[in-house]
């Protein structure tokens, strides 16, 4: 009897679990749907308000597809992306192991107000620093270049990665790093050969987020690139792809789905590291 | 005069001296604890800190972009206070930041909740749900600032033939009122992913006795979140919360894209603000004072997020 009526309990509940999802899911996917169907449609598809919106009706075209390709500088923008993500996460990773390393396992005076101080620079938007940093940007002769931007992500990407694998790098036990001091390797070994391939996951999310942060920003690759043969794919596509005032959404929606096509990719392959890191980021600070 | 073989000999056994003195010197952990943040404290003195001066500096000068100006003291600050914007700007940003984050709280602890069952599919709905928090923030505003089209939009086109809009329904980006509601959705629809993820995590890590617990003593489902749930994910919730309301009070991607701070500045934050008068309107001084509102706030969450964690 007991056990009779706990089933249909949790049958209940767990069809109750679903049913609440599925706005939430639709929610989550449908702009995104809602922008691969539109970069599918004819222009006289588009913008006509007899037909429904929701799919493509009078058939599948990929003309705004091929325009991007051989009248817009679309290539050259997800060519800029690539370099700079590519450069900026490589340089970041880097500097964020020595970083974390020496913050979350040496003792040093002041290594826990440098901890702090990273902590601090890790909250700061972006936003806050623009206007300043385009003209630390023109000083160092890099206004309207890629350089300007490899040169100043890794102002945030440090701070997320420094703060990130400090928390991988204290789940390392002490014993193995001691053991190798003990049997005469040098500090920077015992960092490289020991401690670092135990950290390999933590390595694998500051990669994943550096990248997709990389791949992602807009303010500063608006703020420091103004050509159009500097631009990033994000804003490339954002500024570039708007003719005076008028929207071509058909163009627009095929670029915004093809500049999102990195990331989605790095992000399927990689989805329980994108989660661990999204929680360690956020909860073990 | 030739150099005979042990003064050279002496030479290498000097340096090589040196040498193993200085790999001693780097062995030492405090030597090499410096030597390893080094890299990193450069970069972010000079690229975050130094800034951060210089922004305190433009705020206080006339800095025009191309002529650097002299100091004004608060100058800037008074015409601020004077202007009309700003003080829209100021209301705006309150009224986006309060709303918006009381929506992901919410729905973020309400998703998180329903994500915590055993449920067939459990990978892909989460993956669904993640991906507005994946794609580039700039992009996926394209994707809604379509949605929301003054003659197109399908949220109108849906409403009106299912009756519950009449034509032609809403202008959402060219009425105050409705642009604000439509910024403040993408920002729930943007931002949602990253409350539910990381307050699902905290749910996870409470002991299923605690429940179980409840549920023997009789609690309803709602005295059971509010009396057990509640309490024992506050912690990640207010460090998630924190988070979420310097990156929502920062916010310059969505209100860029989508309303370029209109209809009549309805919508501008201040760092679209600072965007539009400092590099637009090449007013550096005033642009760098309008962004440096941001950092109150932060100074506060900062101040929690920093005694949350020393009682942690």
């Amino acid at each position: 009897m007991a056990t009779a009526r706990s089933r249909s309990a949790r049958i209940r509940s767990t069809a109750f679990a679903y049913t609440n999802l599925v706005p939430f899911v639709f929610f989550a996917l449908f702009p995104v749907y809602f922008m691969f169907v539109t970069s599918f449609k004819s222009n006289a598809e588009l913008y006509n308000l007899k037909s429904a919106p929701f799919w493509v009706q009078t058939g599948v075209i990929a003309d705004h597809y091929t325009f991007l390709f051989k009248k817009t500088d679309f290539l050259v923008w997800i060519k800029n992306s690539l370099l700079i993500s590519v450069v900026a996460t490589s340089v970041s990773i880097v500097l964020s192991v020595l970083a974390g390393y020496s913050l979350s396992r040496l003792r040093f005076r002041g290594a826990s107000s440098f901890g702090t101080a990273v902590f601090i620079t890790y909250l700061v938007p972006p936003t806050l620093l623009f206007l300043p940093l385009s003209q630390v940007v023109s000083w160092l002769g890099l206004s309207d270049t890629i350089y300007s931007l490899m040169v100043t992500y890794p102002t945030f990407l440090v701070p997320f990665c420094t703060w990130l694998l400090m928390g991988y790098f204290r789940t390392v036990p002490r014993e193995v790093e001691e053991c190798a001091l003990v049997d005469g390797a040098t500090r920077m070994q015992t960092l490289f050969r020991i401690v670092l391939p135990m950290a390999v996951p933590g390595i694998i999310c500051a990669l994943l987020f550096s990248f997709t942060l990389c791949w992602n920003e807009f303010t500063y690759a608006l703020t420091f690139v103004s050509q159009t043969a500097n631009k990033t794919a994000v804003v490339g596509v954002t500024a570039d792809l708007i003719r005076g005032d008028i929207y071509y959404w058909g163009s627009l929606m095929a670029g915004a789905v093809l500049a999102s096509v990195p990331v989605v990719i790095v992000y399927v392959l990689f989805l329980d590291y994108y989660v661990s890191g999204l929680t360690a980021g956020a909860v073990k600070g | 005069m030739s150099v005979g073989p042990q003064v050279l000999e002496a030479a290498g056994a000097t340096s090589a001296g040196r040498l193993s003195r200085l790999r001693e010197w780097w062995e030492r952990e405090e030597v090499f604890g410096y030597g390893l943040i080094l890299p990193a404290l450069v970069l972010l003195v000079a690229l975050v800190a130094f800034p951060f001066g210089m922004a305190i500096y433009f705020s206080l000068s006339d800095y025009w972009v191309g002529s650097p100006g002299s100091f004004v003291g608060l100058d800037n600050y008074r015409a601020l206070f004077a202007n009309e914007v700003f003080r829209q700007t100021v209301q705006n940003s309150f009224i986006f930041t309060a709303i918006a984050l009381g929506l992901k709280t919410v729905l973020g602890v309400w998703l998180a909740m329903l994500l915590a069952r055993e449920l067939r599919f459990k990978r892909l709905i989460r993956g669904a749900i993640l991906l507005p928090f994946v794609i580039p923030t700039a992009l996926s505003t394209l994707g809604w600032q379509w949605m929301f089209d003054s003659l197109y939009s399908v949220v109108n086109w849906t409403a009106i033939r299912v009756g519950i809009m009449s034509p032609p329904g809403p202008n959402w980006l060219g009425q105050a009122s409705y642009a604000m509601a439509a910024v403040i959705a993408v920002n729930v629809w943007r931002g949602l992913p990253f409350f539910a993820i990381t307050t699902l995590a905290g749910l996870v890590a409470v002991p299923k006795e605690y429940y179980e617990a409840a549920e023997v003593d009789g609690a309803s489902s709602w005295t059971r979140f509010w009396y057990v749930t509640l309490p024992l994910i506050k912690p990640v919730l207010a460090v998630v919360i924190l988070f979420s309301t310097i990156f929502t009070f920062a916010d310059f991607n969505i209100v860029y894209v989508l309303t370029r701070g209109g209809p009549m500045n309805t919508t501008h934050l201040f760092a679209t603000l600072a965007y539009q008068v400092g590099l637009n309107g090449g007013n550096l001084g005033q642009g760098a004072a309008i962004a440096l509102f941001i950092f109150p706030l932060l100074g506060a969450v900062v101040f929690f997020q920093l005694r949350y964690i020393r009682k942690e």
